[in-house]
């Protein structure tokens, strides 16, 4: 394992340091591991939170700001951040008008959000609403499962919600926005190479020099299957089309097209694949309105992509356009 | 009927479960391995360690403390899955148990049933999901019936471990429907289940126990 830290034991506590050393805009409970805004709370305004475990940046913390989250919590390295820490993110966001819960779906992150909004409730009496993102098509949908993973399309509802929020929307009005863009976003990914957790030291699963495994989880979980490396142009295939088979774009429909790097893979191959998923929608007749190409929800090291699909209309596309001003996310200021 | 059991005894009872999760750290986080993500054994020996600290710092003089302390510290100190779920597990038997210095062997049962229910609301999992509660389930039929037929508490809790056991073991052979192992679908099948391992260790602690 060659990585930049010190001790394993320390990346989540050292990098929290990092981010409030290089962003003093923004404000750090270490106690807690909360990142959070330095205009919190903001009086009336509906408080956005999300948080999960570390090794994803720059989701969560990276999107804390104007326009997308009001505060983050971080997890240990792919493991679930606990309640009293997103009970302390919510009493320190909450301006009175309410708390959006954003869970990605995993088990544990959806059992302790779940535990952090009863304690919310009972002890300050905020009103808590969550959402929880499932928009992996790798996984297969049913009652007899987990249900599908919460992945990419988890960084446009922050963006959309966070956008809706900041206009001054009630929150229930926030969690139907954001509802709507779970419901109308996909994804699906593939690795490279897996990924080395720090504290373990070796990579998480084997993956051979000549072999990708297609459908992977942000942490290493295995994926529909495992196949020979292929061509940009016939993976970038293998993650649309199952997307197009999953969700039904009429043409004419405007999407925002994600291309996301899972942590090891450089920008100009994102680009090269994007080049081929616009190939392919255009191909389908559907017109990217937006995109947004780069690793903005990642897995530590694994080299790799994932493809999200947002079904769009003006006014989810209007919310996108807003101004945002996050470490990670700057646009329209 | 028996006598009343005291808080100090429920106390040796909880020590020795965290005892035998440290004993069965490595192999409960090479059971996780195999359909998981390897995190269970050191997760909830962090988490017991944790609550033997607070439990160390000042001595419960209730029942109800005693179990609800324990649980408040694994909810804060386990993450994943496995704190919400035992946390709520342990959460659930001390507000059972109430503020009361002894419970009888009634309120025991009583108190390991509500913790069952508190793990169904957390974790919405039924019979053959392969988690905990294949384990925990049997295990509280097990008590209720043997106390039903005239059995003293460590009888019962004996038969409790017994079934725990049983269905810690029944859980090899079925396919995940919950949690991360659920991800996996046919490849879930021939492990045992973690959560069901821990859940047998927490009955076997009981008979170890001077009940």
């Amino acid at each position: 394992m060659k990585k930049l830290i010190n001790d394993p034991n320390d990346v989540v506590v050292e990098a929290l340091r990092g981010i409030e050393a290089a962003h003093p805009e923004l404000q750090v409970d270490h106690q807690h591991k909360v990142i959070y805004r330095g205009d919190a709370p903001k009086q009336g305004k509906v408080g956005l939170i999300s948080g999960g475990g570390s090794g994803h940046e720059p989701l969560h913390g990276g999107f804390v700001g104007l326009g997308m989250l009001d505060a983050a919590c971080a997890g240990e390295v792919f493991t679930s951040p606990v309640p009293e820490q997103m009970l302390a993110a919510t009493k320190l966001v909450d301006g009175g008008a309410g708390v959006l819960h954003v869970v990605k779906n995993y088990t544990g992150d959806v059992m302790n959000f779940e535990m952090a909004a009863e304690l919310a409730a009972a002890e300050t009496g905020a009103r808590v609403v969550s959402v929880v993102t499932d928009d992996d098509v790798a996984v297969q949908d049913s009652t007899w499962t987990a249900g599908r993973r919460g992945v990419g399309v988890t960084v446009l509802l922050e963006k959309i919600a966070g956008a809706a929020a900041e206009q001054g929307r009630d929150l229930d009005q926030v969690a139907e926005v954001a509802r709507k863009v779970n419901a109308n976003g996909r994804s699906m990914g593939v690795a490279l190479t897996s990924c080395t957790v720090p504290a373990a030291g070796k990579p998480t699963f084997e993956l051979g020099e000549g072999e990708m495994e297609l459908g992977v989880g942000i942490h290493g979980e295995p994926g529909r299957e495992r196949l020979p490396l292929a061509p940009a142009s016939e993976i970038a295939a293998m993650l649309v089309e199952p997307i197009l088979a999953d969700l039904t774009f009429k043409p004419g429909d405007p999407v925002i097209a994600f291309v996301n790097g899972l942590g090891g893979t450089p920008l100009i191959e994102l680009y090269v694949m994007f080049n081929e998923v616009a190939r392919i929608l255009a191909g389908h007749g559907v017109p990217v309105a937006r995109s947004l190409v780069g690793s903005y929800i990642t897995s530590l090291d694994m080299a790799g992509a994932s493809v999200t699909l947002l079904k769009s209309d003006d006014e989810l596309l209007s919310l996108w356009d807003a101004p945002v001003n996050t470490s990670a996310l700057r646009w329209g200021i | 009927m028996d006598e009343n059991v005291t808080t100090a005894v429920l106390e040796q009872w909880v020590r020795r479960f965290a005892h035998l999760v440290a004993e069965n750290r490595d192999y409960l986080t090479e059971l996780d391995a195999a359909i998981g993500d390897a995190d269970h054994g050191s997760n909830m020996d962090r988490g017991m360690r944790a609550a033997v600290a607070a439990l160390d710092a000042s001595p419960p003089e209730t029942c109800g403390a005693l179990f609800s302390k324990v649980g408040m510290t694994l909810v804060s100190t386990v993450g994943g899955a496995s704190g919400p779920l035992f946390g709520t597990l342990f959460l659930r038997i001390g507000s059972t148990l109430g503020d009361d210095a002894n419970a009888a062997p009634l309120e025991v049962a009583a108190a390991l049933r509500a913790g069952l229910g508190g793990v169904v609301d957390r974790g919405k999992a039924g019979p053959g999901d392969k988690t905990m509660y294949d384990a925990l389930a049997p295990a509280v039929e097990a008590l209720d019936e043997a106390l039903a037929a005239g059995t003293d508490l460590a009888a019962g809790l004996k038969q409790a471990r017994d079934a725990a056991a049983a269905g810690r073991d029944a859980t090899t052979p079925m396919l995940a429907r919950k949690g991360r192992a659920s991800y996996l679908g046919e490849r879930s099948v021939g492990h045992q289940d973690p959560g069901a391992t821990t859940v047998a260790l927490l009955l076997e602690a009981a008979t170890e126990a001077p009940f």
